[in-house]
């Protein structure tokens, strides 16, 4: 098939109708609200549903019942919206319901401003709303790949009974690149669990409530053994000039491709720069940062945040060698500038 | 002779944000010669909503909060509760009010909050860029009812006013429009009625400020004041619905 | 080889349509390409701009720039913020119809041009940003002719052919402006 030039946000709507989503839950907010848009116009050509709900709370809400219906469900947000979603997203965890959230994210915190910025990373990797839970969190970086995660997380999301939330800075929603865009998925999961009517079958039950404490632990346990699952299985990353890298670079989304460019000229400059992009936010690649620590003197992270994932980057390296951050808000910062600042920091830690 | 052009007491005077022809900037001057009338600036606490108002504090001289998308009627009740001798009002779009913001503003007229509420309907999300409001017509087309709103696909457009008036706690519940100097000289008379409303102790009061937004809806200022004159008025019609100090 | 195209000046100028356009005539040249719009703050009003990013066979890394090698300035308050960024020996071109000093710069390829006059003659004043995009690939050569001529018609789908027409012509106007001057 042809290449198509597309903006981001519509790569990632026509990515979930070719995964076979019929169903969007959503409430406007910029810079998310192309993707509703773009889906108000194609879901009803493919007998679909688009709905605009009354608010984030009711549109998650929309998605736990579209999602315990059987369907391929999706909802998105930003900002302030994801984080009304998301008492409803602990209930989807909990209950065990596969669906795709996707955060086309802007800077906060409070009403904040529509700049680009990555400083969701806690909220959604760290268990934005209440108990103990995760989500699988992908970060596409350019446009053939949020059309390329939105088939990739609704299946991931089947396979592990679980929600997916894909994160992209908003500018890359915006942007345009030319996208081969896929096959239709027909592959499909059963679902014996479905709330659709007990039609020859004993009835399902949709639930979080547990109020007996052997019984609340029980699921703790089993939610938490298959993320230890998802954990061994679905770690993800991009290694970029890694083998020798002596100043290991992480970064992640659209900023990390400005990062990789700014790579190339500081090795060109003699320093033993790589780069690490995990694809997968949740669950951490920690396993792709414990590798390079045969050659690595020196990690930093760059994220568009006061510096979140940073944490996760320490946890990994467990203080074998410095962790040094850099980070900017409301503006992914140019090849130029990254370039800057990784120089600065490999002539401190004397890698220039 | 009224000097028609002297910024009110109760505006900074600083130049709007809001697109050419747009009702906001009408409806904000209207609400700070009320204030001005009564001599209530000084007194007075306004909320800004979510939405293309977002930036109210900028243009109203008096104390300003910024709420979160449809929670200014509940910032309210928290102010007043606290300030009981002081004037509160919500200024609120239909997407703020009537979406996401309905179990605010239905638990405030219900508890007879003591405050005033100034609700713009232009039938669209105006700052996001014209997605579907509830108050959206039918068959009007929007980024998000492409097709045009569908009674069984998108439901039907929500009366506010018609909606909140038998509430006991509603003490006065008005429309008005901005689309003629005539309507707006009444809508300014049926904002002061709700400041004096909320001045007497009487209850919660509402009026539904019928406004355009020419740059989502692809008219011209012109075109816009016709088009709320020949589609908005028929189905959100014109009146006083409460008001329970019979004046 | 990576190529990054700064396009900028009034929202309302059609800025962004040179940047798309210029980014679908890569597209189907088979190269790779990424269209970055300004975008932000400035809602309403104010200004525009845009980064093209053509590569050959690379994949494409940074879509962003501080330093574009070109750079379409079609007001004064771009040329004012852009012109000290362009890398060296790059190719600047200005719409002297809306900036009224000379650059600065002397070790670019400058050339000028009056857009909105331009535009007025040919009956077309809202096509000036299609003369900025005949004259600038007529200049540098950046992507084919041809492609861009073909995807007017896909890029303009849906609308009346007097527009398509309109557009085509200006573009031409352009072209034959850089043949004879440049
Ligand atoms: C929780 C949350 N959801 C969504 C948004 C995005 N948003 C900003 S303004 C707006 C709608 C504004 O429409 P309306 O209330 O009708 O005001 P108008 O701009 O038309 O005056 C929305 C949905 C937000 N800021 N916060
Ligand atoms: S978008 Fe509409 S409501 Fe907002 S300022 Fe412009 S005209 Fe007014
Ligand atoms: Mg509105």
């Amino acid at each position: 098939m042809a290449r198509v030039l597309m903006k981001g946000n519509e790569a990632l709507g026509e990515g979930a109708v070719i995964a076979g989503c019929r169903y969007f839950f959503g409430y406007p907010i910029t810079p998310q609200s192309e993707v509703a848009e773009y889906l108000a116009r194609r879901l009803p050509q493919v007998d679909g549903v688009f709905l605009q709900a009354e608010s984030e709370v009711a549109a998650i809400n929309m998605v736990y019942g579209g999602s315990a219906a059987g369907a391929r469900v999706m909802t998105g947000s930003s900002g302030p919206g994801l984080s009304l979603k998301q008492e409803g997203i602990s209930f989807i965890a909990e209950a065990e319901l596969p669906c795709v959230i996707a955060n086309i994210s802007r800077g906060g915190p409070g009403l904040g401003g529509i700049q680009p910025a990555q400083s969701d990373y806690f909220q959604s990797c760290k268990g934005g709303g209440h108990g103990d839970y995760r989500l699988i969190v992908l970060a596409p970086s350019s446009v053939q790949e949020m059309m390329d995660f939105a088939l990739l997380a609704f299946d991931l999301a089947d396979r592990y009974r679980t929600p997916v939330l894909i994160m992209s800075e908003g500018m890359l929603g915006q942007m345009m690149e030319p996208v081969q865009v896929r096959e239709p998925v027909t592959e499909r999961y059963e679902k014996p669990w479905a709330t659709t009517g007990c039609i020859n079958r004993e009835p399902n039950i949709v639930n979080t409530l547990h109020l007996l404490p052997t019984e609340l632990e029980d699921r703790n346990q089993h939610l938490f053994s298959k993320y230890a699952r998802i954990a061994a299985e679905e770690k993800r990353a991009e290694m970029v000039m890694t083998e020798d890298a002596e100043l290991v670079v992480v970064a992640y989304g659209l900023l990390s491709r400005v990062v990789k460019k700014a790579i190339t000229e500081v090795r060109a400059r003699g320093v033993k720069a790589g780069l690490i992009r995990p694809l997968t936010l949740w669950p951490f690649p920690d396993t792709h940062i414990q590798k390079c620590l045969d050659t690595a003197k020196l990690f930093l992270t760059i994220e568009i945040s006061m510096g979140q994932m940073v944490e996760d980057v320490k946890l990994a390296v467990n203080g074998r060698v410095p962790v040094e951050f850099y980070g900017r808000i409301g503006v992914i910062p140019s090849p130029q500038e990254i370039e800057r600042a990784i120089m600065a920091v490999a002539e401190r830690g004397g890698l220039a | 002779m009224k000097t028609v052009f002297k910024v009110p007491q109760s505006l900074t005077g600083k130049e709007w944000h809001y697109c050419p022809g747009c009702g906001h900037g009408i409806i904000h001057r209207l609400i700070a010669e009320c204030m001005d009338e009564l001599d209530v600036r000084e007194k007075t606490v306004g909320i800004c909503p979510v939405g293309c108002g977002v930036l109210a504090y900028e243009y109203f001289n008096c104390d300003m909060l910024e709420a979160a998308h449809g929670r200014a009627p509940a910032v309210g009740t928290g102010l007043k509760r606290v300030l009981k001798d002081r004037v509160i009002f919500t200024y609120q779009g239909d997407g703020d009010l009537a979406s996401i913001g309905m179990a605010e503003i239905v638990h405030a007229a219900s508890r007879g909050e003591k405050i005033s509420v100034f609700f713009i309907n232009n039938t669209v999300y105006g700052m996001t860029g014209g997605q579907m409001a509830p108050t959206t017509l039918l068959g009007q087309v929007t980024t998000t009812s492409p097709y045009g709103r569908d009674k069984d696909r998108e439901g039907y457009p929500i009366r506010i006013a018609e909606m909140l008036a038998p509430f006991e706690g509603a003490a006065y519940v008005a429309r008005v429009a901005i689309n003629t100097p005539a309507n707006a000289a009444r809508a300014k008379r049926a904002i002061k009625k709700a400041f004096e409303t909320q001045l007497n102790g009487a209850g919660f009061s509402l009026v539904e400020i019928l406004s355009t937004c020419p740059t989502n809806w692809g008219l011209s200022p012109v075109e816009a004041m016709q088009w709320l004159a020949d589609n908005m008025i028929p189905y959100y019609p014109l009146g006083v619905y409460k008001d329970k100090e019979g004046r | 080889m990576e190529k990054q195209i700064l396009v900028a000046g009034f929202g309302g100028q059609g800025v962004l349509s040179i940047g798309l356009f210029l980014t679908y005539a890569a597209m189907s040249e088979g190269r790779n390409v990424s269209y970055v719009p300004s975008y932000g703050a400035e809602m309403r009003g104010g200004t525009a701009n845009c980064i093209v990013t053509i590569a050959d066979d690379e994949e494409i890394s940074s879509p962003l720039t501080e330093t574009p090698r070109d750079a379409l300035i079609l007001n004064r308050p771009s040329l004012d913020r852009f012109e000290e960024r362009i890398q060296p020996g790059g190719v600047l071109i200005i719409n002297t119809s809306l900036v009224d000093r000379e650059p600065q710069r002397e070790d670019l390829q400058i050339r000028q041009l009056p857009l909105n006059e331009m535009a007025d003659k040919i009956g077309a004043p809202r096509s000036a940003n299609m003369i900025m995009l005949g004259a600038y690939i007529a200049f540098t050569g950046i992507v084919d002719m041809t492609a861009v001529l073909d995807g007017f018609e896909d890029i303009f789908k849906g609308r009346k052919s007097a527009t398509i027409e309109r557009n085509r012509k200006a573009f031409l106007t352009g072209v034959e402006y850089a043949r004879n001057n440049w």
